[in-house]
């Protein structure tokens, strides 16, 4: 059997024209995705656990689902200052169910944005979002900026769907009728095949951005002759290439968010392009790293007011990052436990963090064994979104797509599990 | 069985003619019967002031650019947070609340039905997950076609039926309720960063005018037999002079419907402007006014402005990029390819500017000169104008000269020479703010089929207890008291339950979802329409398949399937 537009939710690009082959219920085959698309629908489907495990006294020993739940809930019940950690492989329905298992419990609930593009948000918060959906780059742009990101190892297909390679409704011909520029603090695959490759020394993106906002406000005379490695004359004449184009977009990645000046690097980059609109046309996109990060921010959004960091302890959902971001709440060992879904903090929070996961009752919700798994109580294997579950995810862009499910296994879908929890503990919490 | 049983009920009830009788209303199973079990939950209205449920016919409060708001604002939602009580979730938010927020407090103030006044629908699956989480009113989708491509196409080659084979296509695939254009034509101009200033002005590259947009857009809405008429956000919004182009567009319209309006315009307050800069803008509600009373087939809504803060949010991209330019507030801006544009900033109206008081009497004056009060609906277009929680102060507002004299001491004291609000007597009934808070509402959105607006035999038991005896009030004095009564009902009923007691939500309910499936034949089915199947796969940056929003997200949708030529 042929599933034909299926979804890959691996990356923000949510590629939607993936061609899946099954046979007996196994996928054999895989066209149109990525390598990092490919391996999540073929190599990784061997690595999932196969149920429930659980850590005692240094030993792992397989239990059932239902043992792994009974556990779950008791630890929850127990827990004083629960933070509920991850989200951002799942669907939206299970993200909700998340946040309202957080208001349930108190809990502190953050996704992976706290480690991405947690700035841009907090920058957005200050100066707005001049955005658009993929297509309008497509259909539209002249020239297309990359900042602190690459492209072609972290989301493959996004020059050749959405950006660069792709010819749109005005853009007959994208490879002679569109210019890509990358900047970036180092020459990377995707920086070889830019038009203008612009290397600025490290932690110089605020500067760089600060001396184009100057040129394009016209005090561009007060613009040193180089600013962090980048000669003057190559910012002018970007600048000048940005205000005649007829359409611009902007892409940027952890290059600059998680780089010295984090969100206020953000917002000067948003503070380029609303001044560019004065001029043309310009719209500027974060690079969303996992398949519904945004999504989570979305339904977090919707249930809390909040995209990411909510902390519930006090009966409202309250919101500083800094003080209930996953990390700070970790490092400060505040937490005395931590549920994770689909997300590998062992492997990508600051050691200080991690280590203190294992120090209380962690539970993981996830499909694989990951570095997280090590530091863990309780692992329960799930139903994977866009495998063998389906649900609604949000592209980096914020257009929603339903992904698909292509085989059928005996794992319980992680909004399932969660529902599980909520009914258990409120049960309880009932009855007190 | 669930049955309730309301006694002494002073029901107002306009389609009915129901003009403040004593009334015991009975309800079985979601519906008015004539009469209960003895089993029915009893309850005592008091004489109080009992009417259908209240509908907003234009009001963002689910969807992309709602959540965007949010998302943007974490000082709005510190400005209206609430922590769990009962059943009741935790919420947030003042102007853009929480889904949970908007749901309770338009409960509290006996609201049962909401028109989410703009849908991409390219991004309809996040508005009906929105709507799922909005459980005390029954929710509708306005569908965005002001720059839709396909559509344009047809309108450019005069082919009116595949304009509405592509209408009636979106609607059902997205599930949709009706046909909104927001600045039509000035969506795709702003594409590249430009706008349309007239309604005859050519779209770039297309060549279609608004005009063109918004007549063909009229016809294939009568063709496809939907519910509502086209909804109109008119070009050149917030600008001044801009009222010639709203008289401009209304003489566009043919009368074209028994049942209802052709035309429904909406917030337009702000469409009301003379003059030519921001210096000299005037109210021309005195225009406006006399043309709608001379246009039996169009129907308004308000935009009233209230002072305060607030949050702006609309498709019409290049008017908040107008209005950033002005205010230089944060700005956020999202164009969604192929179909539409939006935007969002925030926003104070400031009672000492000059141009914000004249915006403010701008709205009641549109209510207060329409003669008939079921062409004109109050809203606030929520939350540009101001958030729906204030919809309690507008009503105090047209019952009472005295209360606008009050304000008027407190706002720009040049107003008076721009504005006629200050010569207008008139005061409202509650008959008349009955018919601008929901019986007009019902007609004007062809839900009047499905039970909603009134409250007779085998209506939907949508109702709201106010607690105020009409009789022993005098709304021109004690405007305060009819304020503090229309902010929290003693009762809410939605769909036959008891949801709200107090103000308090009481139960977990569950709403319903209404949209349209307009029947078409295989000829004009654009699923298999090979030229729309191709330009779809090429232009678009999803694919057709994975476009269409499956019944799974309206699990308790209620499909108007209509009857079409097509």
């Amino acid at each position: 059997m042929k599933v034909e537009d299926a979804i890959c939710a691996f990356c923000g690009c949510l590629c939607d024209d993936i061609v899946v082959e099954v046979t007996d219920n196994q996928i054999v085959s895989v066209d149109n995705a990525c390598s990092l698309g490919s391996a999540r629908f073929l190599e990784d489907q061997e690595n999932r656990l196969k149920g429930p495990i659980r850590q005692e006294g240094g030993e792992w020993r397989d239990i059932s689902y239902d043992e792994a739940i009974d556990a779950t809930v008791s630890l929850l019940l127990e827990a004083d200052r629960p933070l509920l950690f991850g989200w951002s492989s799942s669907a939206t329905e299970t993200q909700a169910a998340g946040a309202h298992l957080a208001e349930l419990i108190g809990a502190v609930i953050d996704s992976t944005t706290t480690v991405c593009h947690g700035p841009s948000i907090l920058a957005i918060q200050e100066v707005g979002h001049p955005g658009c959906t993929l297509g309008q780059v497509k259909n539209r742009a002249e020239t297309i900026i990359y900042w602190g990101c690459n492209p072609i190892d972290a989301h493959p297909r996004h020059m050749s769907r959405y950006s660069t390679y792709p010819d749109g409704f005005f853009i007959k011909n994208a490879f002679r009728d569109r210019q890509v520029i990358v900047i970036d603090i180092r020459k990377t695959e995707s920086s070889d095949i830019a038009d203008i490759f612009v290397q600025i020394e490290p932690g110089g993106d605020y500067a760089v951005l600060s001396a184009l906002r100057m040129i394009v406000l016209g005090k561009g005379s007060l613009v040193p002759e180089t600013v962090f490695g980048v000669a003057k004359e190559q910012l002018l004449h970007i600048a000048n290439l940005c205000k005649k184009t007829r359409f611009g977009a902007l892409f940027f990645g952890l290059g600059i968010t998680m780089s010295r000046g984090k969100h206020k690097n953000v917002r000067n980059a948003i503070e380029l392009i609303d001044e560019l609109n004065r001029h043309t046309k310009w719209t500027i996109t974060p690079m969303r790293g996992h398949g519904n990060v945004y999504g989570s921010n979305e339904a977090f959004t919707w249930i809390s007011g909040y995209p990411y960091a909510i902390d519930y302890s006090r009966g409202i959902a309250f919101y500083n990052p800094g003080e209930t971001s996953a990390v700070d709440i970790l490092r400060r060992k505040e937490c005395d436990l931590c549920l994770i879904v689909g997300s590998d903090p062992g492997a990508h929070l600051p050691h200080i963090c991690s280590s203190y996961l294992a120090q209380i009752p962690t539970i993981v919700i996830d499909p694989y064994p990951n570095a997280t798994t090590h530091l863990a109580t309780i692992q329960i294997p799930c139903a994977i979104n866009g495998i063998d579950a389906a649900g609604t995810t949000y592209r980096m862009d914020g257009v929603p797509i339903k992904t698909r499910k292509v085989i059928t296994t005996r794992y319980q879908c992680d909004r399932d599990i969660i529902h599980t929890l909520y009914e258990r503990v409120k049960a309880v919490k009932g009855h007190e | 069985m669930n049955e309730i049983l309301l006694k002494n009920a002073c029901v107002i009830d306009p389609i009915n003619g129901v003009c403040g009788e004593l009334i015991d209303l009975c309800m079985k199973d979601g519906w008015i019967t004539d009469s209960v079990s003895e089993k029915a939950l009893i309850l005592d209205a008091q004489g109080y002031l009992t009417l259908p449920g209240g509908i907003d016919s234009h009001s963002h409060v689910c969807g992309t650019k709602v959540n965007f708001g949010r998302y943007m604002s974490p000082n709005d939602m510190r400005a209206g947070r609430e922590v769990s009580r009962g059943i009741m979730h935790p919420i947030s938010g003042y102007s853009v609340p929480t889904t949970y927020a908007n749901s309770y407090r338009y409960s509290a103030m006996g609201y049962t039905t909401i028109l989410e006044g703009a849908m991409a629908p390219l991004e309809a699956r996040h508005t009906h997950e929105e709507f799922m989480a909005t459980p005390l009113q029954d929710m509708m989708a306005n569908t965005l076609f002001d720059g839709n491509w396909n559509i344009m196409e047809a309108v450019h080659n005069k082919d009116l039926k595949r304009a509405a084979a592509i209408v009636g296509w979106t609607l059902s695939a997205v599930k949709g309720f009706g046909i909104k254009l927001t600045n039509p034509g000035g969506t795709e101009a702003w594409g590249w960063g430009n706008d349309i200033q007239s309604i005859h002005e050519e779209v770039p590259d297309f060549g279609v005018t608004p005009a063109e947009i918004i007549t063909t857009m009229i016809q294939a809405n009568e063709m496809l037999n939907l519910p509502h008429s086209v909804h109109l956000h008119c070009n050149n919004l917030g600008m001044p002079g801009n009222y010639a182009t709203t008289l401009e567009t209304m003489d566009l319209a043919p009368d074209l419907n028994e049942k209802r309006q052709t035309l429904y315009l909406t917030h337009v307050q702000f469409h009301s402007y003379g003059g030519s800069t921001w210096g000299d803008m005037d109210s021309r509600t005195e225009e406006i006014s006399k043309k709608l009373a001379a246009c039996p087939h169009i129907a308004i809504d308000m935009g009233q402005v209230l002072f305060g803060r607030t949050t702006t949010m609309t498709a019409d991209g290049p008017m908040e990029w107008r209005l950033y330019t002005l205010h230089h507030n944060k700005w956020s801006n999202h164009d969604v390819e192929l179909e539409t544009g939006s935007g969002i900033i925030p926003v104070y109206y400031n009672r000492k500017n000059l141009v914000n008081s004249i915006m403010w009497a701008i709205g009641l004056e549109l209510a207060l000169l329409a003669r008939d009060p079921w062409k004109i609906m109050l809203t606030t277009d929520n939350p540009n104008g101001a958030p729906f929680v204030r919809y309690p102060e507008i009503i105090a507002l047209l019952m009472s000269q005295k209360y606008r004299d009050a304000v008027s001491h407190t706002i720009h004291p040049r107003t008076e020479h721009r504005v006629p609000l200050f010569a207008l007597d008139r005061e409202l009934d509650f008959y008349e703010i009955a018919i601008m808070t929901r019986a007009a509402q019902a007609k004007a959105l062809g839900i009047l089929d499905q039970g909603k607006g009134h409250l007779g035999f085998d209506a939907r038991a949508d109702v709201a207890v106010y607690p105020i005896h009409i009789d022993s009030i005098d709304p021109a004095r004690n405007y305060t008291e009819i304020e503090e009564a229309f902010k929290k009902t003693l009762f809410t009923i939605k769909g036959g339950t008891l949801v709200t007691r107090d103000g308090e939500v009481i139960v977990e309910e569950k709403n319903r979802t209404f949209w349209v499936d307009p029947q078409i034949s295989e000829e004009y089915d654009m699923t298999i329409d090979q030229q729309f199947r191709t330009q779809f796969d090429h232009y678009y940056s999803v694919r057709m398949n994975n476009y269409p929003v499956s019944e799974n997200y309206i699990p308790r949708g209620v499909c108007i399937k209509t009857k079409t030529p097509l």
